[in-house]
């Protein structure tokens, strides 16, 4: 089946694109919204953006592996990232991740068989002050304790 | 002191344009339209002697003067607001609490050398910051201080929210250029320098988010007033992000030239837990480690900092106190830097990689004799050999740490265990 935009979709694309100098400087929003619409961005969903934006899949491929936050394979309903970088080490990231992987019983990289939660380590989120922390989907979780860990695994329907 | 930079945060709702020109807001920019020159502007900001406080501590205008008036290609100008340093979080705070300071600051930049589009290229994980930062975009817009035809001044500009999506690189500003042109976020060789061959080879200024809410205060007070606080050649006040092992972290503005022990142990409240302080990275991840012992005579600025063996960089201070095992930490943090090598120059793509596979090896029991020479090869052979200060980044920090705890990195080879209680 091939992939194609709502209409909606489609209309914010072509928005999206007119607010910029050039069409190529829409990639990343561009991306963002594919991501939104398809889940990941598979090789026929780059293929599709390489249409849309008159490049090679080539090109699009290219980006797509450049950036942490687009992804090529399918992701949980919810996206835990623990930051693991110095300022956050020091303050315990560790055992948070330790944490997680017990509670879900997942390693770094899996996604829960049911599709619900997908754990990764990720490099400073700018909220060193506030360690350890994580981000789930959109938000920022800090200062976090054992406690507050389960208390927001289980939080999440 | 008089605070420049945190004058509003704690102010509710200090976000929205209401309070932000209840507190004098956009005062500076209609003061401008009313009759300042963007060539007066850019004397303006060059006598105040603010320097960039991305990291590299360049003047900010005489950035600007260096962007040609008589170019017929568009010229744009970028807030970079992509913070990625470790134990930086700095403009997250200005982004999340004093967004139309650094509206109205980007605003000004814009004027100063006429461009007509600027964007904000903010981190992509900033999902708050970027929805606060739309909000007030949108307010200032329906305001008039953006758009066409500006309080009825003929100047138009529009200014555009970018997210980017995850890559450290896209912060240093070739990088950014290359990632807001819808490429991988590559660094470009410089010369030529972004100010004639930025953005699609137009003329660009890119300046970070704290250089910029500078800018209203500068103008709105006046230069002199500016130049009056700080050091000689370190003008003004800067921001500090500390994390780790320190009672108080957060962020603090503090007057250049500041004594660094003093910042730690009183306004910090120092090390927690009956503790020692053992060595703290003053200026980000990316800049030499400093012993507790050598911090008596540094101060918070950018001389003093290079004086003592490191630099100010993004203020990102990162304490560590006797219970840190330095080997641990540089493997972290060259860890960090395999992580978001960009891949371009071979000296950083493999330099990084390797650094860190010894710290990892050295860190689990298995290190070897050599091991510690070896990785100052590679840091030495990393420095000064990369299109951009990426390769310097990561090589500085790694060197640093051996050179200021080698003992213990020895002792960690030859006991083939961590020797830190």
């Amino acid at each position: 089946m091939t992939l194609e935009f709502s209409s909606e979709a489609f209309k914010k694309f072509q928005e999206t694109v007119s607010r910029y100098p050039k069409k190529e400087a829409a990639m990343i929003p561009v991306l963002y919204l594919a991501q939104r619409e398809f889940g990941y961005l598979s090789p026929e969903a780059i293929e599709y953006v390489a249409k849309l934006m008159d490049l090679s899949s080539a090109r699009v491929y290219g980006v797509v592996t450049f950036y942490t936050m687009l992804n090529m394979q399918p992701v949980g309903k919810y996206h835990i990232q623990v930051c693991r970088t110095l300022p956050c080490a020091l303050v315990g990231a560790e055992k948070i991740a330790a944490l997680v992987k017990s509670k879900l019983g997942i390693q770094v990289g899996e996604t829960t068989p049911d599709g619900k939660f997908t754990l990764s380590e990720v490099e400073c989120l700018a909220s060193c002050g506030t360690g350890p922390m994580m981000q789930i989907n959109d938000d920022y979780y800090e200062n976090l304790t054992q406690e507050k860990v389960e208390e927001i695994l289980k939080s999440l329907k | 002191m008089e605070k420049v930079l945190l004058r509003n945060i704690d102010v509710p709702d200090s976000h929205t344009l209401a309070v932000y020109k209840s507190r004098g807001g956009y005062r500076a920019f209609e003061q401008v339209l009313r009759g300042m020159s963007p060539e007066k502007l850019i004397e303006e900001v060059k006598a105040s002697g603010l320097r960039g406080r991305g990291g590299a501590g360049f003047p900010t205008g005489m950035k600007w003067s260096f962007v040609p008036k008589d170019s017929p290609k568009p010229k744009y100008v970028i807030c970079n607001a992509d913070e990625s340093e470790p134990g930086t979080f700095k403009d997250r705070l200005l982004i999340e609490k004093d967004p139309h300071a650094v509206i109205e600051g980007t605003i000004l930049a814009a004027y100063a050398i006429q461009s007509h589009t600027a964007f904000i290229y903010i981190r992509g994980e900033l999902v708050f910051g970027s929805k606060v930062l739309q909000g007030a975009i949108d307010e200032a817009a329906q305001a008039g201080y953006l758009g066409k035809n500006i309080l009825g001044s003929g100047y138009d500009l529009e200014l555009i929210l970018h997210r980017g999506a995850g890559a450290y690189i896209c912060g240093e500003e070739t990088g950014l250029l290359s990632s807001l042109e819808g490429g991988r976020g590559w660094p470009k060789v410089k010369p030529p320098f972004p100010a004639t061959h930025g953005l699609f080879g137009c003329p660009t200024v890119v300046n970070n988010v704290e250089t910029l809410a500078t800018l209203p205060w500068i103008i709105d007070q006046g230069a002199a007033r500016y130049a009056a606080i700080g050091t000689e050649k370190s003008k003004g006040t800067k921001l500090f992000s500390v994390s780790g092992h320190i009672r108080k972290p957060g962020v603090y503005e503090v007057e250049m030239g500041y004594p660094f022990k003093r910042f730690l142990e009183e306004d910090c409240g120092g090390v927690p837990n009956g503790r020692k302080l053992k060595g703290v990275i003053p200026g980000g991840s990316s800049m030499p480690v400093l012993r507790a012992d050598e911090l008596e005579p540094v101060r918070m600025d950018y001389e003093s900092m290079q004086a003592a063996g490191s630099m100010l960089g993004s203020g990102g201070v990162i304490v560590m106190d006797d219970s840190t095992c330095m080997v641990q930490a540089a493997w972290n943090v060259a860890r960090f830097y395999a992580h978001e090598s960009c891949g371009q120059c071979t000296p950083c793509r493999e330099g990084c990689h390797w650094m860190e596979k010894i710290f990892r090896r050295i860190e689990s029991g298995e290190g070897e004799k050599g091991d510690l020479d070896l990785v100052l090869n590679i840091s030495g052979n990393i420095t000064g050999n990369t299109i951009c200060p990426f390769g310097d980044a990561a090589a500085w920090p790694a060197a640093a740490f051996i050179k200021k705890y080698r003992a213990e990195f020895e002792a960690h080879i030859t006991q083939k265990r961590c020797v830190v209680i």
